[in-house]
């Protein structure tokens, strides 16, 4: 299938193990996720393969245990909180850039974007230093503000993605027929970046919900997210009910993606619409 | 002529400049307008990301402690000519600053700068606060030297009162495996505290094994995705994209689940008589760089993907009827064209896998550990604030370097997510 209709043997044999080669790098990529998934499911807490015996006990425990279930409940209000932050500024920021017009555009998209390249443990203990003094450490706030700033820089992306594709004559044809520019933007143009505003806003999500080192510098134990306590938990005894968790996330994760992707066809319809 | 016409002109000419100065306003206030739109987020990120940056890297010269906890003692230095050991003046200064630290509980902290310089200089410092507190009158000069004949060495008082200064090389200094002598010259470090450059060339050794194994893993893949119809290729790219959003933490979960001594890899090993005995994979540089690379991956192979994309299949072919052998054809027409792909995933990986922090500390050994670990470790455990600042500093422009050289290559806005 590979192979051109022309190609020789000798071709053929090469696209064999070129093709071989491919498949054992998929294995490497999603084996490990695959394996780790069954043994949540064992009745024994041993991690071998074949399976002892079947048995939900890590996800009753999962679910009923305080600690896993303060740590899911500050994840998700931090996550929520930092993704609504980050969301709300960077599609601000994507469409004030976009206009061509604002003076040192390259400078400031650095800057904007840096969040994302700077090492992690810098920004965790930076703002660890920095919230000291203003009392932001230890605080839901503290950790919001600091997700919310490892978070936009995927919606400046996504959002400055989305609107490079996008025609402005039609939101000048909106004001030109009477609309005030607000409304220009909340009927043109934002149902028209909502597929690119939305998967900055997942990616935003899924940094918070992920983020561990700032989680550890900033947090005390009240806020303990769910990446932390997996984190103690690898740390000390990596106990099943951490298979059962990590199981969950990759379920999210799928679903999550397969979001990303519906959006990204749908970006991709609404694009050649207008094109 | 020239004259009548220009004359004839000299009506829309006026309205002609209201209508430059009006179309100058309307372009300031879009310009005006399109800035707000970036404001917020501007401000935000310089506040709350920009700023408490820039004073961490202030703490990497800041020397505060001898300055503020000793000022009777600098004072009394400031007319030292450094060349014998100071008089009863700087010692009767010293014993009065001493009387205060105690107060104050400060004295193990000053100790604790000076021993950065002076190895046992706490433990110097705390018997002297004890002696102070034993009560009894001077001449301190020779009850101190009576405790510690150190108290009377001439280099140490040049260290206590260079130590005075408001601002200090000494971290960044140390975090080059540098010190200065007693006189201010720069020299190599004692041994037992050069241990700051191995660790940048560890950390930069991991990162371009890691930035390689991703690239002769995922060339050929970008490569198979980018050929392959669309139709196959979307299922395929599931893979990269499935552990591209799964969670690092458990990512590595998996990977020491399954390369622990008792783990799923160790069972098939002995299981196909590959070994006689469990193989040591985890804890070490092997697992930290598997793990590195796993997590990695995705980061080289979709900027690869993307610009093969956009490569004509018809190249090729206009290439093998040309004469060219396969091989030929490949790496003469096709691989030129996707350097800039494997410029930006390499680039990528190799800045990102820099700050590796989590992935080391959780699979790697005490010898895998990089340079964030470092930046920690001096944060949380040994409260050394200025090396913290000082190591994550240097890891920082290092960052930022490769950062503009990516921005300057690829282009940020260029960088494309899923």
């Amino acid at each position: 299938m590979l192979a051109p209709s022309y190609a020789t043997p000798r071709e053929k044999l090469t696209y064999f193990f070129f093709a071989l080669f491919c498949t054992l790098v998929f294995l490497f990529l999603i084996g490990p996720i695959l394996v780790i998934m069954p043994l949540s499911f064992s009745s024994e807490p041993w991690f071998t393969y074949p399976l002892p015996g079947l048995s939900l006990r890590w996800y009753v425990d999962f679910f009923t245990d305080e600690r896993w279930r303060i740590a899911l409940q500050n994840s998700a209000i931090v996550a929520v909180f930092s993704t609504l932050i980050a969301t709300g500024l960077g599609t601000l920021a994507a469409l004030g850039l976009s206009r061509g017009n604002v003076p040192f555009a390259g400078l400031i998209l650095s800057i904007l974007i840096s969040p994302m390249i700077v090492p992690v443990v810098i920004v965790a203990v930076a703002m660890f230093f920095g919230f000291a003094a203003v009392g932001l450490n230890n605080t839901y706030l503290g950790l919001i503000l600091a997700h919310a700033i490892l978070g936009t820089p995927f919606v400046v992306i996504t959002v400055t993605a989305t609107l490079t594709g996008f025609d402005r004559s039609l939101t000048r044809a909106a004001t030109s027929l009477g609309a005030s520019p607000w409304t220009a933007f909340r009927t043109v143009t934002l149902p028209l970046i909502a597929p690119g505003v939305t998967s900055g806003a997942l990616f935003a999500f899924v940094t918070s919900w992920d983020e561990v080192v700032v989680a550890l510098f900033l947090s005390s134990p009240e806020q303990r997210t769910l990446p932390r306590q997996m984190f103690s938990g690898i740390r000390e005894q990596i106990s099943p009910t951490i298979t059962a968790a990590a199981t969950l996330l990759v379920i999210f994760a799928a679903l999550l993606m397969l979001t990303l992707e519906l959006l990204r066809r749908r970006s991709e319809r609404l694009r050649g619409a207008t094109a | 002529m020239a004259v009548a016409t220009l004359e004839g002109d000299a009506g829309p000419d006026v309205d002609r400049t209201s209508l430059k100065t009006k179309l100058r306003r309307a372009e300031r206030v879009n310009r005006a307008r399109s800035f707000s739109l970036v404001a917020p987020l501007l401000l935000f990120v310089l506040a709350v990301f920009a700023l408490p940056i820039g004073l961490m890297l202030l703490r990497s010269v800041e020397n505060t402690e001898v300055r503020d906890s000793l000022p009777k003692t600098m004072a009394a230095l400031g007319e030292w000519d450094g060349k014998a050991t100071p008089g009863e003046g700087v010692f009767a200064a010293f014993a009065e600053d001493l009387v205060q630290t105690q107060k104050d509980r400060t004295t193990a902290l000053v100790g604790k700068r000076i021993n950065y310089e002076v190895p046992g200089a706490r433990s110097r410092f705390l018997k002297a606060g004890r002696l102070i507190d034993a009560g009894g009158g001077g001449p301190w000069k020779e009850k101190l030297i009576a405790a510690d004949a150190e108290w009377g060495a001439v280099e140490f008082w040049a260290i206590m009162k260079r130590a005075g200064n408001t601002l200090t090389p000494y971290y960044l200094l140390t975090s080059l495996d540098l010190r200065q002598d007693a006189s201010g010259a720069v020299v190599r470090n004692f041994a037992d505290y050069s241990i700051f450059v191995d660790i940048f060339i560890r950390t930069i050794w991991i990162s371009l094994l890691v930035t390689l194994a991703t690239l002769v893993l995922g060339y050929p893949v970008a490569h198979l995705l980018a050929i392959l119809p669309p139709r196959h290729a979307n299922v395929l790219m599931i893979l990269v994209l499935l552990p591209f959003t799964t969670s690092i933490l458990v990512r590595t979960t998996a990977w020491i689940v399954l390369l622990q001594s008792n783990g799923v890899i160790n069972d098939i090993l002995l299981a196909l008589h590959l070994t006689t005995e469990r193989v040591q994979l985890i804890f070490n540089r092997f697992g930290t760089v598997l793990s590195m690379t796993h997590i990695q991956l995705p980061f080289t192979i979709l900027p690869i993907y993307s610009v093969m994309k956009s490569i004509p299949a018809s190249h090729l072919r206009a290439a093998r009827s040309l004469g060219a052998g396969p091989l030929t054809a490949f790496v003469t027409v096709y691989m030129p064209q996707t350097l800039p792909g494997v410029g930006a995933g390499c680039l990528l990986t190799f800045i990102l896998s820099l700050g590796y922090y989590i992935t080391p500390a959780l699979v790697g050994g005490p010898q895998d550990q990089m340079v964030s670990y470092f930046v920690a470790l001096y944060t949380n455990r040994e409260m050394n604030w200025g090396q913290a600042s000082a190591l994550g500093g240097i890891l920082l422009l290092i960052t930022l370097v490769l950062y503009a050289v990516f921005n300057r290559l690829v282009g940020i806005d260029k960088v494309k997510l899923g």
